[in-house]
């Protein structure tokens, strides 16, 4: 089908294909081979910057795994990176992100030792930063069950190059936005009454309050999305299982290093061997999966049937964060146009950021870029463009209805706290919200910069950045001047907001770096299926 | 279901002297046969099936498309488990919500009424959600017997291949049509190739 693409593929190295599968297994595990298939030359159309997924003509459709890889190419790819020694770029990056998660941790323990008041809240402004940054990890939470939900739903092959990837960073997210409602509720110790159990007090919590609701719906979205994101990799971390087997009986395995800042590592002989540790923890954590068939086909429906409950799920819980909002009578944030336009916002935001992690390692870790290709690249920042005029419309109808429902409370939170630099003191953050939401993405009309991956991650950084400041704008700007000018204050962040919000920042690149090192980044057995070797007709 | 039954609890159930046994004396668990393609093991399928076995299994890294069919698998009853479980998160919301609002602890807020029913629609839905998520994985789990500490399959070395990138059948001494003989010729004619007797090793 693709032969005009096909017959120019060039430089795809065979001679670790030729080799007889075990005996490269073998050899990569014993470090006398690349642990990786030898990377494909880019790009694959000479002259071009297109890797062959470009393709314009809707008769054909893009592959979806290039450089003509096979099965053990792909499972070498992905296994690979789980498999090697930490490397050092690695061990850079998790050391600085775990410092700035162990801020975060001092941070919060000062909180919670001396009070809310080490936060710049005050008796205006009682929510802040704590719930603006609460509002956007949980809107980043959403970006993975979004891709592998609906877009299962509806047959989007390509998200299997992005799915497992989304899905950890959706749970890495919710851990994050979790802190936030725990710590802001000022003692801490009694969080507990969130929980609707029977207590002396004869006191249960106000199921008639959107707050409780929201505690239902994020614990249910975090729930699920644990579930789904485990019973995805149960398949693949067996594969890691078996390799890691594999390597035991053949003799080839390595022994255990502590990594050092200089040289090869400390060897130390007394620790179980990596991949004895690792038969263990993926033996245990893959259940006994055997890829039987008949199991095969009742994990296809519970997989089809997870992905049916979660697409109204994603939908309900940035609906129900919005309704902590759209319920109060307090001008600005009582809207019926919340839960949609949050929705929307939240798919807006989370693939920005899964776009913003993936495309560096594309660059990192370079047979990436034969899974995820640049059509994959340009798919999702269609979806930033669509979700992003979305996200600007709902902007717009939310200042038109604020003039046209004549109330002029609700107009003049827009007029006055928000757009007018001359009488609004939080302009910039409106302005800047606007400028990164809605200027940004439109860049993307055009299509050397939706194939373009450093244009692409400069609109998703700007992307992120906006999407805080959107749920900033929201927050703070609508409750910072009350009905009385007496009641007017400004929010003024302590170090302590800022640094448990790049603290949170770290919590989750140290989540997501152990990941990447730990467990398999691709969904392999639902990568195999695109690839044109799973047909079961003879012609492919 | 009995078998389901005798896969999650096997403890229950009275062991039956094992069919055929190797010359060390462990029981036969089975036949193994190895393919390396997709459409020669889709093909081999078909032809297992027709031969009349019932107790065998095809090994794959991925999920074969159609192969229920090639199989002859019959639907699973997941999806039923799955709904009697969304009644279920249901069921529980509705006591929950009503029980503690409205009859055990009716407690005045904001002047709000006790009985309405559309503030307990959200944590409805949401516990409907999740008993159904619980039931999906779980009830998979556990129909497909899993999790267990070992199988009889993972004695055998070459089966390690099945996560990468190789398609195995394997057809168990305890179907009623198992003769160590004829199957080995059933899997040499379907295409199989490496086809080893499988040991119950305890």
């Amino acid at each position: 089908m693709l032969d005009g693409v096909g017959a120019s593929i060039s430089g795809v190295d065979t001679a670790m294909s030729d080799m007889h599968p075990d005996q490269t297994i073998a050899l990569q595990a014993s470090g006398t081979a690349s642990v990786q298939p030898v990377p494909r030359h880019q790009p694959i159309i000479p002259g071009s910057h297109d890797d062959g997924t470009l393709v314009e003509d809707p008769g054909l459709r893009a592959p979806l795994v290039l450089g003509e890889r096979s099965f053990n190419d792909v499972t070498n790819t992905v296994c690979g990176y789980a498999e090697a020694p930490m490397p050092k770029i690695w061990l850079t990056a998790f050391t600085i992100t775990s410092s700035i998660a162990a801020i975060a941790t001092g941070m919060i323990l000062y909180l919670i030792i001396t009070g809310v008041g080490v936060w710049g809240l005050n008796n205006q402004v009682d929510w802040a930063w704590d719930i603006t940054n609460f509002v956007f990890w949980i809107g980043i939470g959403h970006a993975g069950t979004l891709i592998s939900a609906i877009l299962c739903l509806l047959k989007q092959n390509w998200r299997t190059a992005v799915n497992r990837a989304a899905e950890a960073m959706t749970i890495f997210a919710v851990i994050c936005a979790g802190i936030f409602p725990g710590i802001h509720v000022g003692r801490v110790w009694f969080a507990w009454f969130l929980a609707p159990v029977p207590n002396s007090n004869g006191i249960w919590p106000n199921f008639r309050s959107p707050l409780l609701w929201d505690v239902f719906a994020v614990s249910t979205y975090a729930t699920v999305s644990l579930l789904f994101w485990y019973m995805g990799m149960i398949p693949d971390l067996a594969t890691l299982r078996d390799r890691a087997a594999i390597r035991l009986h053949k003799g080839v395995s390595r022994g255990f290093k502590m990594p050092t800042p200089i040289g090869d590592g400390l060897a130390l002989h007394f620790m179980p061997k990596p991949d004895q540790i690792r038969v263990l923890i993926y033996g245990v954590m893959s259940l006994g999966w055997r890829f039987s068939s008949r199991h095969w086909h009742r994990y296809e429906k519970a997989y089809l049937m997870l992905a049916g409950i979660s697409t109204p799920l994603v939908l309900s819980v940035h609906s129900i964060v919005s309704f902590d909002f759209a319920t109060s009578v307090i001008p600005g944030w009582h809207t019926t146009i919340f839960p949609p336009y949050f929705v929307a916002g939240a798919v807006f935001g989370g693939f920005a950021m899964v776009l913003w992690l993936m495309i560096p390692l594309r660059m990192f870790l370079p047979n990436f870029s034969d899974l995820l290709t640049l059509r994959h690249l340009e798919n999702m920042a269609k979806i930033i463009l669509l979700t992003g005029t979305m996200v600007g419309f709902a902007y717009a109808m939310e200042f038109f209805i604020a003039w046209y429902g004549a109330n002029e409370y609700e107009f003049s939170v827009f007029a006055n706290n928000r757009v007018n630099p001359a009488k609004a003191p939080y302009w910039w953050a409106y302005w800047t919200m606007i400028t990164c939401n809605v200027a940004f993405p439109q860049l993307f009309w055009f299509r050397r910069f939706r194939q373009s991956p450093l244009v692409i991650w400069i609109v998703a950084s700007a992307v992120t950045v906006g999407m805080w400041f959107e749920r900033f704008v929201i927050i703070v700007t609508s409750i910072h001047r009350a009905f009385l000018p007496g009641e007017w204050h400004m929010f003024f962040p302590t170090y302590v907001d800022i640094l448990t919000f790049v603290g949170s920042c770290g919590i989750f690149m140290t989540l997501f770096l152990l990941f990447l090192k730990f467990l398999p980044t691709f969904a392999l057995s639902e990568l195999k299926i695109v690839m044109p070797q799973s047909h079961t007709d003879d012609h492919h | 279901m009995m078998t389901t039954a005798a896969d999650y609890f096997p403890m229950l159930l009275r062991k039956q002297a094992p069919k055929f046994v190797t010359e060390s004396g462990n029981p036969v668990y089975g036949i193994v046969a190895e393919f390396d393609e997709t459409p020669k093991v889709f093909k081999a399928a078909a032809q297992v099936r027709d031969a009349g076995y019932s107790k065998w299994d095809v090994h794959t890294p991925f999920p074969i498309h159609d192969m229920e069919e090639a199989m002859g698998i019959k639907t699973t009853k997941l999806p039923l488990m799955a709904g009697g479980a969304a009644l279920t998160g249901l069921c529980i919301a509705v006591v929950l919500q009503w029980g503690t609002t409205d009859i055990l602890y009716p407690t005045v807020v904001q002047g709000k009424p006790f009985e309405a029913w559309q503030p307990f629609v959200p944590i409805m839905f949401e516990l409907a959600i999740l008993c159904t998520a619980f039931m999906c994985i779980f009830g998979m789990l556990a129909l497909n017997g899993l999790p267990r500490w070992h199988h009889p399959l993972f004695s055998h070395e070459r089966f390690y291949r099945v996560g990468n990138d190789r398609f195995f059948i394997s057809i168990e001494s305890s179907d009623p049509n198992f003769d160590p003989v004829k199957t080995k010729q059933l899997l040499e004619k379907a295409g199989g190739t490496d086809i080893t007797l499988v040991e119950d090793v305890k």
